[in-house]
């Protein structure tokens, strides 16, 4: 089935109605975030996000390549993102939807414009050896806010990788396994946390964090806001959907640091416990 | 209870055999019939082994007639509606299959508009037919147009244990405020309370309750809704 149908009347004046009594279908606050449940995979760079129903999960794979002759010091980086049917019946294998579009578009912004990833110190001899990183990210599930999930998959699967140690001697450059020598983590400047608000045509009814699939289809607009945790914004998108009044985008923005604030210690905190299950240990 | 995958043989043998929802017999060219599962689940039979059916879960509606489901009007052709109800095909319903419809006389129906009605014709490479009314009586039985309300979604046989009136989710949920409710058999329910809390309630108490989705008990189902203020 390429399009399902919009929803019905009912569900349509269902939802405006308990919207305006700030009432949401699954119970939470109208500014409250489904918390992310974050599971690692056995290898490293290997995150599975899941958000509610949404779940996306992002790899992480790196390769020495040469680097183009106009960026002969820079290390590349590739975000590949295709949604198939599996995330939804909406989606048919080689015909992007607006929906895919956005996607591809707010992970490159996020995850490789913002600079969040070092490109230099991805050089290991220059104009001959940079690392390729290349980020693979598949949505499982969409009911809702995948944006904010796969943005979220995707740089802590960016925090989760090591790549090998690389030693340089003159122009040989040996490549070390990680039984040799432990591996390295990225060099990461700041790490950008998505998350997307939704609006709607009624005056009355206040701004929405975190739209289910169902509020996502019925809002008037949406609004995607990346920073870190530092209160730096790194991305802010809104495409078409209905005017906005600066005050309502300062507030936004206040809400968003506080929410971003949370999110960078929940990721810390997965992180750290998922290190000390390991053993990337050398003898 | 023996669990099967669609494909298998089943060994079902009874002088007056009826087969249910998921089995199929399939004469092969000698003459000899096998009875085959063509959906994955239990197998379970009536007590004197005389009905044998599959008793499985899934969320994807395949149309069996006589069955009352929930659809949702997509568009006219003519004058015909074309209904989803979440099968591989849009239903199609007929413009006068209501109750006292005339050529002159025709309900109102808009596009998107939410139908209980009851599948008449369902093959598996046709498009369903629906009808909103009792084909011997002529009257509506309770199906036509449903107004106001909400619609939840759930899995298959979420709906079919709501529809048995020994489960206590509904007659708990009634217990405490007025609802209204048409449970259709492609997992969707049509539910209708004077507070849009209590309808959000509903809503998640069935998706707690859903097997897919933790299959709560009744007594967790009390706790749950002291939770909620309804």
């Amino acid at each position: 089935m390429p399009r399902p149908p919009s929803p019905s009347i009912p569900e349509k004046e269902f939802v405006y109605g308990a919207l305006k009594q700030s009432l949401r279908l699954d119970g939470r606050g109208m500014l409250e975030m489904r918390t992310p449940t974050l599971s690692f995979g056995p290898e490293l760079g290997w995150v599975e996000c899941a958000m509610g129903k949404t779940r996306v999960l992002a790899q992480v794979d790196g390769k020495m390549v040469k680097p183009p002759p106009e960026r002969p010091l820079e290390g590349m980086i590739t975000i590949h993102s295709e949604l198939s049917p599996m995330a939804s019946n909406e989606y048919e294998p080689g015909r992007p939807t607006d929906e895919e579009v956005t996607l591809t578009r707010t992970l490159d912004k996020v995850l490789r414009r913002s600079d969040a990833i070092d490109k230099e110190s991805l050089c290991v001899l220059a104009g001959q050896r940079v690392w390729h990183i290349r980020l693979t990210i598949h949505v499982l599930s969409n009911s809702g806010s995948m944006v904010d999930c796969a943005c979220l998959a995707g740089i802590v699967a960016l925090k989760h990788f090591r790549r090998p140690e690389v030693e340089v001697e003159g122009d040989e450059v040996t490549i070390h396994h990680p039984s040799e020598r432990a591996p390295v983590p990225l060099s990461m400047h700041h790490t950008p946390f998505c998350l997307t608000f939704a609006f709607y045509p009624d005056a009355d009814t206040p701004p929405l964090l975190d739209p289910s699939h169902l509020e996502e289809t019925l809002s008037a607009g949406l609004l995607t806001v990346a920073l870190n945790a530092q209160r730096e914004l790194c991305v802010v998108q809104k495409a078409g959907g209905i005017p906005l009044a600066p005050e309502d985008i300062l507030k936004i923005m206040d809400i968003a640091v506080t929410k971003a604030r949370e999110l960078d210690k929940l990721v810390e905190a997965r992180l750290q416990e998922d290190w000390k299950g390991r053993h990337v240990e050398v003898r | 209870m023996t669990s099967v995958l669609p494909g298998e043989n089943v060994p079902a043998q009874h002088v007056n055999l009826k087969l249910g929802p998921g089995l199929l017999q399939q004469t092969s060219v000698g003459g000899t019939s096998a009875i085959v599962s063509t959906r994955a689940g239990e197998v379970q039979h009536s007590a004197n082994r005389s009905r044998w059916w599959i008793e499985g879960n899934s969320r994807r509606y395949s149309p069996a007639p006589q069955e009352s489901v929930v659809g949702v009007v997509v568009s006219r052709s003519g004058e015909n509606w074309r209904v989803d109800i979440g099968s591989a095909h849009m239903a199609t319903l007929d413009g006068l299959a209501f109750e006292g419809a005339t050529k002159r006389n025709r309900p109102n129906l808009k596009v998107g508009s939410l139908l209980y009605a009851r599948v008449s014709l369902a093959h598996k490479d046709m498009e369903p037919e629906l009808e909103c009314f009792d084909a011997q009586t002529r009257k509506s039985e309770g199906f036509g147009e449903l107004k106001g309300g909400f619609l939840v979604q759930c899995s298959l046989k979420m709906c079919r244990l709501l529809l048995d009136p020994q489960h206590f989710l509904f007659p708990l949920l009634g217990s405490r405020f007025p609802l209204e409710s048409a449970i259709g058999m492609n997992g969707r329910v049509w539910v209708s309370t004077k507070d849009p809390r209590q309808v959000i309630a509903i809503a998640r108490c069935i998706e707690a309750v859903d097997p897919d989705g933790g299959g709560m008990d009744e007594a967790a189902v009390k706790k749950f809704l002291t939770t909620l203020d309804v």
